[in-house]
């Protein structure tokens, strides 16, 4: 019985997480354009932050 | 680089791009030096675009950032307000993309979806971890263990339904405050009593408790609920993607001449507007100078220009094709002709609101039903045994083992599938209601300008020889009437210089090349001395006075139009053309295209009437038409598509908007609709089947969490299985109906 008093709150904790994560990336946008997310990996260079409500950050890229 | 792919959206070829003015008044200032403009570019689907448009975008000076989101087909331009407008349509037409420019609406704001994503997720989190006890208690944890585990269930369950399930919950209530019942009312039933016995039973530390089949019934539910919305929402993100066509501004002049753009919203009566060639008309008005021909395709039906000049009223909407008119607006924003269409909408779509979704009617049937069944089991067993507590047991277990979670995913997991299915040929559907609808239709009813036809001409004969026909082209090259494209369009790469080029609204054109004098127009214009019989379907042309030639002209017929038409006819719809174009060119399209029934010259107003009159004889009317008069008539009907380069009114009106050229989105998506119709009886049919095979069980008291549990998953896996068999194929047309003889016939 002593080892589920340490394993239950441990799994809960774990999984509480999981689901704070999803809601931060959430309201973070990374939702927003799956199609591209999906896609941009292909390209490499360029930025790949999400474009939250405010608009894009993404900027100029750096002359090479 | 090249543009990798053929475009996914063809709509709209040769159009005008937006003003400078236009783009900042459609902008938004983000800081004191950045504006950000939101385009459109429906073409835009793959990695390979991103990188184009992108870098296109951000070689421009001025432009600070640039972001193109490939779900919504949308890119964001910030760029330095002090500057001058960058050149966007410019590169992105030379990038190989159509754009657009895109206007944030209020209304589009979606605070639902993030909804039902948080309430899913947070019902996920809690299923997960309330399975996980479940399952050790059914694999047999002594009675302490079990008694916590429950205890901890319930702390999970508990905060999860009160926020998951309020999804349920406010639908249930505001169905039951209307005096209806929906799907949410026995779902909503169900969840609130087994959470109840659920927790009486975890205090009185009972065997038994069903958190993890309330909580991941809820998780299920609210799954389906989320693609739903999800489909619906991208639907709507394309067709709001799609070009405006309705003008956002127009130049006002003041008494002082001063010239000034301004929205048209803030443009009062008796204001003085210009209106430059190539622009549409923005508000009804009278012209006051200038005279010109004007495009009335999406106002009137009518292809054949109409030549206008001071004293003559316009209407918004109509396309100014050659002339500079001055205009004295004679109605806002809110009455023009436009809202005046509104107005008829909203009366013909009460006709329409009596529709029940098929998940409610199901739901109207089945809830009192099992609502009284469980009751029966509750007085029966109290009766039997007099023991409320396991009467109540076996009550709720009713509740819970019929409880329609097949039923809830039955019918939105066939329309997901039947959505992407239409979206993958280039077809949006706007609400799943809309499919129901669609399955059902026996007659379809199509406009001609713009939607059997493309509204461009085309020339169906000419008697000009080879040497003159470059000049011909060269000349007509300069013009935006519908005639002249059509004759420039015959030799697209004439490289013929013209002098001395003046254009005659309502007679012709006339130019210098190589030292003579061409003249393209009119007949009894072009060439003095000429009669022709038939002045406004021909065009002639003379080179220094003498008739070199004539051309006929005919409309384009959408691509596919004949096909899709056959297809139709074949799968016995109706057809019917609704035209207010005159009678002869309706006739000529619709024999063409193989119609038997036409009427012509039709008000917007005739239209609606027509359709109430097939209403009356029992018919189920699908209406595809693209004008500003046949949104009412879309509105009217019992369901309607319009073509992607409809005007904005005809878009919002129908419930189905098609991308592509091709009419062939006609056929498809009936049948489309059809197939989702028999799969959504398949799966109605499998879950009262289903309820059939484990009442009994549950009545005779033997539902354990367990066989819930199992129970449950089982009959949604099948349900969604089945809605998977969507394919979204054209069927071949099956030549045994009532008509193949006919078509043998024809044949031979």
């Amino acid at each position: 019985m002593s080892y589920l008093t340490w394993l239950i709150p441990i799994a809960l904790l774990m999984g509480a997480t999981a689901l704070l994560a999803f809601l931060w990336s959430l309201r973070d946008g990374q939702y927003e354009d799956l199609d591209g997310a999906a896609q941009r990996i292909l390209l490499d260079d360029g930025e790949d932050r999400p474009a939250a409500a405010g608009g894009p950050r993404y900027s100029r890229p750096e002359p090479e | 680089m090249t543009v990798c792919c053929a475009p996914g959206a063809d709509v709209g070829s040769a159009r005008r791009w937006p003003s400078d003015e236009e783009v900042r008044l459609a902008s938004r200032a983000l800081s004191e030096q950045l504006m950000q403009t939101d385009l459109s570019v429906p073409s835009a689907h793959c990695a390979a675009c991103i990188r184009a448009i992108e870098t296109a975008l951000l070689a421009l000076p001025g432009v600070e950032a640039a972001r193109l989101n490939l779900t919504t087909r949308r890119v964001s331009v910030q760029w330095l307000k002090d500057g001058p407008v960058p050149p966007f349509f410019a590169t992105l037409t030379r990038a190989g993309y159509d754009a657009a420019l895109y206007t944030h609406d209020q209304s589009e704001d979606d605070p639902e979806f993030g909804r039902l994503l948080r309430a899913t997720a947070v019902a996920g989190f809690a299923a997960m971890n309330i399975m996980l006890l479940s399952v050790s208690v059914w694999s047999g944890a002594d009675a302490g263990t079990r008694h916590a585990f429950h205890l901890i269930s319930a702390l999970l369950a508990l905060p999860t339904i009160a926020y998951s399930g309020r999804v349920f919950f406010a639908s249930a209530w505001s169905a039951l405050k209307h005096r209806r019942t929906n799907m949410d009312v026995p779902i909503s039933v169900g969840i609130v009593l087994t959470l109840a016995l659920s927790l009486h039973d975890t205090l009185r530390n009972e065997p038994h408790a069903y958190f993890d089949a309330v909580v991941s019934l809820t998780f299920f539910l609210l799954v389906g609920r989320t693609l739903d919305h999800m489909m619906r929402r991208k639907a709507r993100t394309a067709i709001v993607g799609l070009a405006r066509i309705m003008p956002r501004g127009a130049v006002t002049i003041s008494a002082d001449g001063t010239r000034e753009y301004k929205d048209v919203r803030t443009i009062a009566k008796g204001e003085t507007l210009f209106v430059a060639p190539g622009e549409r008309i923005p508000l009804d008005g009278t012209i006051t100078e200038g005279r010109g021909e004007l495009d009335a395709q999406l106002v009137t039906g009518e292809v054949e220009p109409v030549n206008a000049g001071p004293g003559d009223h316009v209407s918004a909407g109509m396309l100014n094709l050659n002339g500079s008119l001055t205009i004295r607006a004679e109605r806002e924003a809110g009455e023009s002709f436009l809202s005046e269409m509104i107005r008829m909408m909203e009366a013909a779509e009460a006709g329409r609101s009596g529709y029940r979704r098929i998940a409610d009617r199901a739901a109207s049937l089945y809830s009192p039903v099992i609502h009284t069944l469980a009751f029966i089991a509750f007085a029966g067993w109290m009766a039997a045994t007099g023991d409320w507590h396991r009467a109540l047991t076996i009550a709720v277990s009713v509740l819970i083992i019929t409880c329609p979670c097949a039923l809830g995913l039955a019918v939105p997991m066939v329309q997901v599938m039947a959505a992407r299915r239409l979206f993958e040929r280039g077809i949006a559907l706007k609400e799943g209601s809309a499919l129901e609808r669609l399955a059902e239709t026996d007659t379809v009813v199509f406009d001609k300008t713009g939607t059997l036809t493309l509204g461009d001409l085309r020339v169906a004969a000419s008697t000009v020889p080879e040497n003159h026909l470059e000049a011909a082209a060269a000349l007509a090259f300069n013009s935006r009437h519908p005639a002249a494209r059509a004759i420039a369009s015959l030799r697209p790469d004439s490289r013929m210089a013209v002098e001395d080029f003046a254009e005659y609204p309502g007679l012709g054109i006339e130019g210098r090349i190589n030292g003579a004098l061409y003249r393209l127009g009119r007949p009894s214009w072009a060439c003095r001395g000429v009669v022709s019989d038939n002045e406004k379907s021909m065009s002639a042309l003379s080179c220094d006075g003498e008739l070199a030639g004539t051309f006929t002209f005919a409309d384009t017929p959408r691509p596919d139009a004949k096909e899709a038409v056959q297809a139709l006819w074949e799968r016995e719809f109706e057809l019917e053309v609704l035209s207010g174009d005159g009678e002869r060119a309706v006739a000529a399209v619709a024999r063409d295209l193989g119609f038997e029934r036409w009427r012509s010259a039709m008000l917007p107003a005739d239209k609606v009437a027509r359709l109430d009159e097939l209403r009356g004889q029992g018919r189920k009317v699908l209406m595809v038409g693209d004008g500003l008069n046949d949104a009412p008539a879309l509105s009217a009907a019992h369901v309607s598509m319009a073509p992607g380069n409809a005007a904005e009114i005809g878009r919002n009106a129908a419930d189905l908007v098609f991308f592509n050229a091709s009419l062939a989105a006609v056929p498809a998506a009936l049948a489309i609709a059809r197939r989702a119709g028999a799969l959504v009886k398949q799966n109605l049919g499998l879950a009262v089947i289903y309820n059939v095979t484990v009442l009994p069980l549950a009545l005779a008291g033997h539902v354990t969490p367990l066989i819930a549990a199992i129970a449950m998953s089982l009959s949604s896996i099948l349900v969604v299985a089945n809605a998977l068999r969507l394919r979204g194929d054209t069927p071949k047309p099956v030549a045994a109906g009532r008509r193949a003889g006919k078509l043998a016939e024809a044949a031979s």
